[in-house]
């Protein structure tokens, strides 16, 4: 007999997740963030079509803050996987210069993000989105289904959600009406990092430790990764051995002063930490309970 | 996370990695209410046993002290509890997941926390779990709740069961009290099939007997909890079953590859197998097992693959591929559980699509031949099932499937039945066996066919269906219409109300469940006159789309016509011709349409029949014409 282990089991039910909802849609896409949790779905994803090439396109709704090393990672991959890569920008943020420095986090996260992912799915028609979201993530996630039925109006309905029993998935939907699929919902954060250990996949540099210019803001260590960065009164931007837990807008994301700069190493440190993974990301702060609230405005 | 700690520092990261490489993984369920410590238990694995962060602890000290229910000691449930919350929010409060891992295993856990709406949930989480921790508070012993819970068990065909018998700290380690539960409990376990049960005595706020036994039980030579779990192996019992796998996609990367893909539901499988498809019931031989990580020499249940066939048989997504030793049963016709999951409750005969492994097919459901009391068990008459009511039907498939019963594989036996037209998943249901073999099913040929029928009577035969409120002028219209055809020499025939309510339906009120099984017996009535050359004439108010959807479904496209009849209900209600909505009205006739029953408009009928601008006689000659334009009459 053999044992199957918990990342095989892991792994077998994401791919079967991948092919029940590729099969009941019509024009599917991959929300892609290029962060762990993006590569370990993206990895599985091309697992459950090989030797097909991956059937969908991934679709970036960026908001031209990220850092530069999630552009390079991120065109490197599509590039050495032949993958179809659409990048979304909401015209009304590039008109406006939306951005983080005088539209504070909230505005620039909504209109950007939660905005631009509307407008892209109205404008390319996608009915099923896949999504990287996991359950061990947040309180509220916890009862998160796999495919999670999105309104005409992208708004999420926790009375419209349905039961999901065995392996089986429902993704029937109205005209107008679409689905968020999200693969990893059975996994932890410790999973993810195991994964990406024993298959050995690429991630973006960020994650591991290196001297990069910060500054400390709010008890963040925030990069100065271009330009752009708007520097306080009196702020002076000094070297630091730091890494990234989680990836998002440069001037949004927190570093950790770390000299991890192997996987071992990183899980290593993740097993021993002390915050846990949102902690890093500035958005989270602003008001209790504000995932669940994105999650019904539309939000992934 | 002591755990953690010291193993890290005793072995290095290196090697601690290697050593989670091969944890197993389990799923289980706990059954129980917070008053029986529940969310205590799951609160105090996390943090016994995973990464509880240093931040959320920081939470649950403040909340502890704020909200908690132990005098300012950690309370462990507000670890995964944050229900009031939701319930504030109005979010639906059902299934959780937790997660949690020890050095040698995965787990993951079904929370299905609240009383109201048990059934669903505990149903939906028990579905994937291969066990089950059922609690007791051991001041309590044995009740009702515990019965429930360890139906619904036994039910989903979990075979392994933890009886957690908690709170033992409060009857002072009592071994007496632990007996006297177990044995209570084991006799009622093995009345309803549980043979595998494990009992444990515990203090889920204590930490007795969860990671390790403590030294207040002295008596008890069994392993805690965590010990317990760690030590089920399921991947054993998957793998003796005989091969299943269902396809989900045929993967055809270019003209020189055809495999599919799936995962394996049952058994093992090697290139060289003998294999059947089913339904077809072609057999050929497995040539390759494919992966992204290249070929595999063995399959196991489980695993999502692809698989390559020496022959080129047709296979397309939702066949099932077996081993030919032992293929699975084919069958359009079963006896199944029910268990209904939607605020609409069930209509017998009303089609509702039913998904079983990764195929999806038409499914009516009879009367249900009983219900069951979950707390008593009992059998009771019932002609429906409401929201989380459990019951024995007879299942109608418009094809035949490929499925083993339920308690002999999971995945081949459990399916879920969705509402065509809201699209929701009303219930879920197990199948036990075929009622007949399908393929002693043929239709008896008839030499004389509707062909003949037709050609005889010199026209094409059809169903004309009027649908509208009481008083719109359904069967008046429908009367000139059936006139004028008389008159060109068509063969034609009227069923309404007044011919069908007093004889063949005078068994069926006004319910809901009446209404579908009237309109099914009209529909079926009107299939077999379409079938004998007539043009049908069908005047009712038939107010469910899905029901003119079944009688539509019943005769060949393009033959069915549905003319709504559209009059706003104040003029129906003022012409009132039968005194009905008077009545109505007046609380004397319960379930009228559009007055306390539901008229759901069709939403694409083939004519639309404004009452209010036509006058009747115009209204039929638009008909007329439209049967005409349609070939249907010269």
């Amino acid at each position: 007999m053999t044992t199957l282990t918990h990342l095989q089991r892991l792994e077998a039910e994401s791919i079967q997740i991948f092919r029940e909802a590729f099969s009941e849609s019509e024009r599917p896409v991959m929300l892609y963030s290029v962060g762990k949790d993006s590569t370990v779905m993206l990895h599985l994803a091309m697992k459950a079509f090989a030797p097909s090439k991956l059937p969908f396109p991934l679709l970036h709704v960026d908001t031209t803050w990220k850092f530069q090393a999630m552009y390079e990672f991120r065109d490197r991959v599509v590039r050495d996987n032949g993958l179809e890569l659409i990048e979304y920008h909401n015209p009304e943020c590039i008109e406006k210069d939306i951005n983080p420095f005088d539209h504070g986090t909230s505005l620039h996260v909504d209109l950007w993000k939660t905005e631009g992912l509307k407008q892209a799915v109205e404008k390319y028609g996608f009915d099923l989105g896949f999504g990287g979201a996991r359950r061990d993530e947040e309180k509220s996630r916890a009862k998160e289904r796999v495919f999670s039925l999105r309104s005409a109006q992208h708004r999420w309905d926790p009375k419209q959600q349905r039961p999901e029993l065995w392996h089986l998935y429902n993704a029937r939907k109205a005209p107008g009406e679409s689905v968020r699929v999200f693969p990893l919902s059975n996994w932890t954060e410790l999973d993810i990092w195991q994964y990406i250990y024993s298959e050995q996949i690429p991630i973006v540099p960020l994650y591991f430790s290196a001297p990069r210019p910060v500054v400390k803001r709010d008890g963040l260590w925030i990069m100065v990764d271009d330009e752009r960065m708007r520097l306080e009164p009196g702020e002076e931007p000094e070297i630091r051995n730091v890494r990234f837990r989680t990836l998002g807008c440069y001037p949004l994301t927190g570093a950790i002063e770390s000299d991890a700069t192997t996987l071992p190493e990183i899980i290593r440190e993740m097993l021993i930490t002390t915050t846990s993974e949102r902690m890093g990301r500035t958005v989270d702060h602003e008001s209790a309970g504000s995932l669940e609230k994105k999650k019904q405005e539309g939000h992934f | 996370m002591p755990h953690v700690h010291d193993e890290l520092l005793a072995v290095g990261i290196e090697t601690y990695l290697e050593r989670q490489e091969h944890k197993s993984m389990l799923r289980f369920i706990t059954c129980g209410s917070v008053d029986d410590g529940k969310s205590t238990l799951i609160g105090r694995l996390l943090y016994d046993s995973k990464l509880v962060f240093e931040d959320h602890l920081a939470t649950l000290e403040v909340d502890s002290k704020k909200v908690g229910t132990q005098g300012g000691e950690l309370d462990f449930a507000l670890l995964v509890d944050g229900l009031a919350a939701e319930r504030e929010q109005g979010i639906t409060i059902d299934v959780a997941y937790r997660f949690f891992s020890t050095e040698r295993s995965k787990f993951i856990v079904a929370d299905t926390p609240g009383h109201e709406q048990y059934t669903r949930n505990m149903v939906t989480g028990a579905s994937t779990a291969d066990l089950a921790v059922v609690l007791i508070d051991a001041r309590k012993g044995v009740l009702t709740q515990t019965r429930r819970h360890s139906y619904l068990v036994s039910l989903l065909g979990i075979r392994h069961v933890v009886l957690a018998v908690n709170k033992i700290d409060l009857v002072d380690y009592s071994q007496e009290v632990f007996e006297q539960i177990e044995s209570d409990y084991r006799e009622f376990a093995s009345q309803i099939g549980l043979n595998d049960v494990t009992c444990i005595p515990m203090s889920a706020l204590a930490g007795d007997n969860i990671t390790e036994v403590g030294s207040n039980m002295p008596w008890y030579q069994g392993v805690p909890l965590i010990t317990h779990l760690e030590n089920v192996k399921v991947d054993n019992e998957l793998q003796s079953l005989p091969f299943r796998m269902p396809v989900q996609w045929v993967n055809r990367p270019d003209l020189d590859f055809r495999g599919f893909s799936g995962q394996i539901a049952g058994g093992t499988v090697q290139p060289g197998d003998s294999v059947r498809i089913l339904p077809s019931g072609r057999t050929t031989t497995v040539e390759r097992i494919v992966t992204y990580d290249g070929d595999l020499e063995e399959a196991v249940a489980g695993q999502s693959v692809t698989i390559t066939l020496a022959d080129e048989v047709d296979v397309s997504r939702g066949d099932v591929i077996a081993t030919s030793l032992a293929p699975p049963g084919v069958a359009d016709q079963f006896e199944a559980h029910i268990v209904w999951m939607d605020d609409q409750g069930m209509l017998p005969g009303r089609p509702y699509l039913l998904k079983i492994g990764a195929r999806t097919v038409s499914a009516t459901l009879a009367q249900p031949k009983y219900k069951v009391n979950v707390n008593t068990l009992e059998h009771v008459a019932a002609r429906t099932l409401e929201l989380n009511e459990i019951g024995v039907c007879n299942i109608n498939l418009d094809r035949p499937i490929p499925f083993d019963p339920y308690d002999e594989n999971r995945d081949m036996g459990g399916f879920i039945l969705i509402d065509r037209f809201t699209n929701a998943t009303v219930a879920a249901g197990l199948l036990h066996f075929a009622l007949r073999r399908s393929d002693n099913v043929h239709w008896q040929a008839i030499e004389v066919d509707k062909h003949a029928h037709s050609l005889q009577k010199g026209q094409k035969p059809c169903v004309v269906w009027f649908t509208g409120l009481s008083g719109s002028g359904k069967s008046t219209i429908a009367n000139i219409v059936e006139q004028k055809l008389l008159e060109q020499g068509r063969h034609t025939y009227l069923l309404d109300g007044d011919n069908v309510r007093h004889g063949l339906n005078k068994d069926l009120g006004f319910t809901d469940a009446d209404r579908v099984e009237n309109i099914r017996r009209v529909s079926e009535v009107s299939g077999l006159m379409v079938d004998a050359g007539l043009i049908v004439l069908v005047s009712f108010i038939s107010p469910f789309a899905a029901e003119r959807r079944m009688a539509r479904e019943r005769v060949e496209d393009g033959e069915f016509i549905e003319v709504y009849v559209k009059t706003p209900i104040e003029v129906a209600e003022e012409r009132d011709p039968k005194g009905l909505y008077l009545k109505a009205r007046r609380g004397e006739l319960a379930n009228f349409t559009g007055i306390d029953s539901p008229y759901e408009a069709p939403e694409s009928p083939e004519l639309i029949v404004d009452t209010t601008s036509l006058p009747p006689e115009a209204a039929a000659d638009t008909i007329i014409g439209h049967l005409r334009e349609r070939g249907f009459i010269d």
